[in-house]
């Protein structure tokens, strides 16, 4: 169990070493800093003596090593637009995002799990047709689609919650929290439906499928067999049966879900790292760019090594004990 | 009587059309007594099983007859009545004992909810429960493998444990659906031994289902042959294997290998029944075994002959008429 952490922690280090590469050469590749922080009306001898300064004379492999070091500790540099540490832009911008996102994840969780649930029990009954029909819509509708439609019939045309921002926010030490006043969370709703939307019918048909799949297996029968209740049997034996997968792809949904926030972030102006990360590509804004790449990247490889963690409390068959096996 | 069933018609309604899986079938057993029920895949040996436990699915369903457990008639229930019926007073036991057993949980919990789903029993009370009954079914050290998961048992140990659960609430009746076919030969003799003993012991009825004959002869007190949903022929063991009156049955003994024939005369030929069995759709007319037979004449082609006494059996054949 402990090698087996281990080892996924090398990987993990190996996958943010190889993303900071990717992340160091947007400096390298998007324009050259030095003309960026001067200007084109400048000496040559001024030129060398920056490039020196800055330490951008030094050997490519000098230079990456620097960054890594650095990064580690979470200092990407100054942001080029608004002279501020990265590190702080991004700090401020971190709980929108994560606020949002969570929200976004437990609705397309508790929704899809339940509809999955309910479609597959009840096969043939209309909620369910209609069920999978408004999954269809939300698979095949862009997510700014979604928002937008949400815009215009919630807030313009009912009035009932806000288009865009976060509302008021209450400062708990650097955490600004938005679940906290009602603004906050009337603020919320839309953009989590619509950043959740796509992956709850996503989960709902995963569910539905692994449900069907798994009401079908012997053990299921045999359980009914033993005269075991209809709720043992569909919540404690069919559906904790379905779990790993939900449980990948869940994951890997959430990692999605905090990255591509960005287009729902945009759509309703949602101050988060998305906005800001869009804002960073319009001004070729290089450390802030390089920052979030790396940020997501993080995100990604924790939730992966939490997803693989979680296979072993679900499936007791992967708990590697060789004492324990088959004799 | 444990179990009457009498006139049994099982059909599948689909689109194309009715199918009739099973007809007119009736057997009874008696308590502590063994029946098996043998025939082809397909001959609904199964389905009639599955008919009794209530566990048809749709398409499926009881079209006629009636199914009686202890006298009470079980056919009819609401879905509730029945659950509360199975695993009670009816145990099951499937064919597959690697894929009967949920793999996430401990064979011990798998007991323990069971045992709790029937009988008014505390935690504590319903462990000591399920650790005297694996003690039952033979696995060794109870104690330490209660929290064992399926997938740490051999496949003949697991057999043992879903003998052990369908067992869990002192059914009257338990239905054993090929339960050795997916063992070795070896482990097969003790799954059955068990079978046959743990019955007797606790005085249940056995409906055991098979296609093996060895398993019957070892088995069984008596044996109903089925062939394209009906009964061909039901009588004592000993009676329908050494004396078997149906030309299906006696076409079905003599396919069976015997040592003492073969070495006897090194090529004595195994008898074979020509043809294969109708399907659902195109079962023949008047007996359903006719354009198989030998011996079949022309009241076979058109009146469809009821199981009737041939000596100690009943035999469905209209040259015992």
């Amino acid at each position: 169990m402990l090698a087996f952490i281990l080892r996924r922690l090398a990987q993990a280090v190996l996958v943010m070493l190889s993303v900071g590469l990717i992340a160091f050469s947007l400096f390298r590749f998007v324009g050259d800093p030095v003309l960026f922080m001067l200007g084109q009306d400048v000496t040559p001898e001024a030129r060398v003596r920056i490039t020196q300064m800055l330490g951008l004379d030094r050997p490519f492999y000098v230079q990456y090593a620097k960054f890594v070091a650095r990064a580690a500790q979470g200092d990407f540099g100054l942001s080029l637009r608004q002279a501020q540490p990265v590190s702080k832009l991004i700090a401020e911008r971190l709980p929108a995002t994560l606020e949002l996102s969570m929200v976004a994840a437990l609705f397309a969780l508790a929704g899809g799990v339940s509809m999955g649930v309910y479609t597959a029990l009840r096969r043939n009954s209309w909620l369910s047709q209609v069920m999978l029909a408004v999954s269809l819509i939300g698979i095949s509708l862009p997510t700014f689609l979604i928002g937008i439609l949400l815009i215009l019939v919630f807030a313009v045309q009912l009035g009932w919650l806000p288009s865009f921002g976060r509302g008021d926010t209450v400062a708990l030490g650097w955490w600004s929290t938005g679940f906290l006043t009602a603004s906050g969370l009337t603020s919320l709703i839309l953009p989590a439906i619509t950043l959740g939307l796509f992956q709850m019918t996503l989960i709902q048909r995963l569910v539905r499928a692994e449900m069907l799949e798994v009401l079908r297996t012997d053990y299921v029968k045999f359980a009914r067999a033993r005269g075991l209740t209809d709720r043992a049997v569909h919540f404690g034996h069919a559906l904790k049966n379905t779990l790993v997968p939900v449980i990948t792809i869940t994951g890997l949904q959430l990692g999605a879900i905090i990255a591509f926030a960005i287009i729902t972030e945009t759509v309703f102006q949602w101050p988060g790292m998305g906005l800001l990360f869009i804002q960073a590509v319009g001004f070729a804004d290089v450390p802030v760019m390089a920052a979030y790449l790396c940020l997501i990247a993080l995100f990604f490889v924790i939730i992966n090594l939490v997803v693989d963690l979680l296979y072993y409390a679900v499936d007791p068959r992967l708990r590697i004990d060789r004492t324990l096996t088959a004799h | 009587m444990i179990l009457e069933v009498k006139d049994l018609r099982i059909e599948f309604r689909t689109r194309h059309g009715t199918l009739v899986a099973v007809d007119g079938v009736s057997f009874c057993i008696a308590p502590g007594e063994v029946l098996g029920v043998v025939g082809e895949s397909g001959a609904g040996k199964s389905l009639t099983g599955t008919a009794i436990i209530g566990l048809l699915e749709p398409p499926g369903c009881i079209a006629a007859g009636e199914i009686r457990l202890e006298g009470e008639r079980i056919d009819n229930l609401p879905y509730e009545a029945m659950r509360r019926i199975r695993g009670r007073r009816i145990g099951a036991i499937f064919q597959d004992p690697l894929t009967s057993l949920n793999p996430l949980y401990t064979v011990g919990e798998q007991l323990v909810e069971t045992i709790r789903t029937h009988l008014d029993t505390g935690a504590a009370e319903a462990k000591e429960r399920a650790l005297a009954l694996l003690r039952e079914v033979g696995i060794p050290a109870p104690e330490a493998r209660i929290d064992h998961y399926p997938h740490q048992f051999s496949g003949g140990m697991r057999q043992r444990v879903v003998i052990a659960l369908a067992l869990c609430a002192e059914p009257r009746l338990i239905i054993a659906d090929e339960p050795t076919t997916a063992l070795d030969v070896s482990i097969q003799a003790q799954i059955i031994q068990l079978l046959k003993r743990l019955a007797r012991d606790h005085g249940a009825a056995v409906m055991l289902i098979t296609h093996d004959m060895g398993v019957i002869a070892e088995t069984a007190d008596r044996v109903a042959v089925m062939y394209a949903g009906r009964i061909a022929e039901i009588g004592p063991v000993r009676e329908v294997i050494r004396a078997a009156r149906h030309p299906y049955t006696v076409g079905l003994m003599g396919s069976i290998p015997k040592i003492r024939v073969a070495t006897d005369r090194m090529h004595a030929p195994l008898v074979q029944i020509d043809g294969a069995m109708p399907r659902l759709n195109a079962i023949p007319s008047g007996c359903a075994f006719h354009p198989r037979c030998g011996k079949s004449f022309e009241r076979c082609r058109n009146e469809r002959p009821e199981p009737r006494p041939a000596g100690a059996n009943l035999t469905a054949c209209w040259l015992y008429d």
